[in-house]
């Protein structure tokens, strides 16, 4: 099992690259699932405000 | 109209792209993971050492895969580029820009994957060489194209001044892909070829083919989830924007 983690000497190496390759397509996969969550929510407050001011003036 | 040109329409049309984008990218996402995994376990565990770099050749498992997709990247935003600018078809802009950052993430691991490598291969983290100075730029590109794509309010005229830009750097793309074989650099030859058989033992490529199909795939995806949510924000004005908005419990999808 150790040697599996050494990679020959070169685990720091190796393990780091794999590490950043994942870490990179995580905050890829989260960052569009964030802003979604944003836009949804800004689209909901604008529709809201639009339906009181309808409200006002009706 | 013929089928295909009605499926072009259909597609291009803000709603069905939403819809189609909304059914395509769980199940690429997820064939995407599963196949890099496959990859990643055959690539690490699987594969022989190399008689030479011993195990840390396995970098290039990532690397390479990695390298591949900024190029694609960036051919896939200049073509999208170009239509937006000519016919200004409102998904081609979107696409050209959610490819930007999807570009410049797999631009920015092989940067830094590659440095990794060169420290216990070549000796040093970095050098001014070809290669490794156009893969630079190639990052400073996308971040240019989503820096100005940022910078101005209007998102239709930002698109179309990032798309503009998208466009001129094509031109380091092939300075990327023949920097090593236009001069002498410290970067080794291409290994993988199209053309002509590769230089590479078959039990090392399989875990290279299968991490290129997985990291294309994820391109996919993630360029359709960032650009549905570039859409909902474009056309936020609609009635079909404001049905999903309305639809989406809490902002969750």
């Amino acid at each position: 099992m150790n040697e599996l983690f050494s990679m020959g000497g070169y685990g720091s190496y190796v393990w780091s690259s794999y590490a950043i390759f994942a870490v990179a397509l995580l905050i890829d996969y989260l960052a569009p699932k964030l802003r979604n969550r944003q836009v949804i929510a800004d689209l909901r407050g604008r529709m809201k405000r639009q339906q009181r001011r309808q409200e006002k003036s009706a | 109209m013929n089928t295909l040109t009605l499926w072009f329409h259909k597609f291009g049309s803000p709603p069905t792209f939403f819809r189609v984008t909304a059914l395509l990218s769980p199940w690429l996402f997820g064939a995407a993971f599963l196949i890099g995994l496959a990859g990643i376990y055959w690539g690490l565990f699987v594969a022989p050492a190399d008689y030479q770099q011993s195990d840390a050749y396995r970098i290039i498992f990532i690397h390479v895969p990695c390298a591949w997709m900024g190029l694609f990247a960036y051919i896939f935003m200049a073509v999208n580029a170009f239509i937006a600018l000519v016919w200004r078809i409102k998904i081609s802009e979107i696409l050209a820009m959610t490819s930007a950052p999807v570009g410049a993430f797999f631009t920015a691991v092989t940067l830094a994957t590659g440095s990794i490598w060169g420290k216990p291969m070549w000796g040093t983290w970095w050098t001014w060489d070809a290669r490794l100075t156009s893969e630079l730029v190639l990052l400073f590109l996308f971040l240019g194209v989503i820096g100005l794509y940022n910078a101005i309010e209007d998102r239709r005229q930002a698109a179309r001044a990032a798309a503009f830009l998208a466009l001129v750097g094509i031109v380091n793309v092939p300075i990327v892909h023949f920097s090593v074989s236009w001069w002498n650099t410290l970067h080794q030859g291409s290994t993988v070829r199209l053309l002509g058989p590769s230089r590479i033992d078959s039990s090392m490529l399989w875990p290279l083919l299968l991490l290129a199909l997985a990291t294309h795939i994820w391109f996919f995806a993630s360029v359709f989830a960032r650009s549905r949510v570039s859409l909902l924000e474009l056309e936020g004005g609609k009635e079909w924007a404001r049905d999903i908005a309305l639809a989406t419990e809490h902002g969750h999808e």
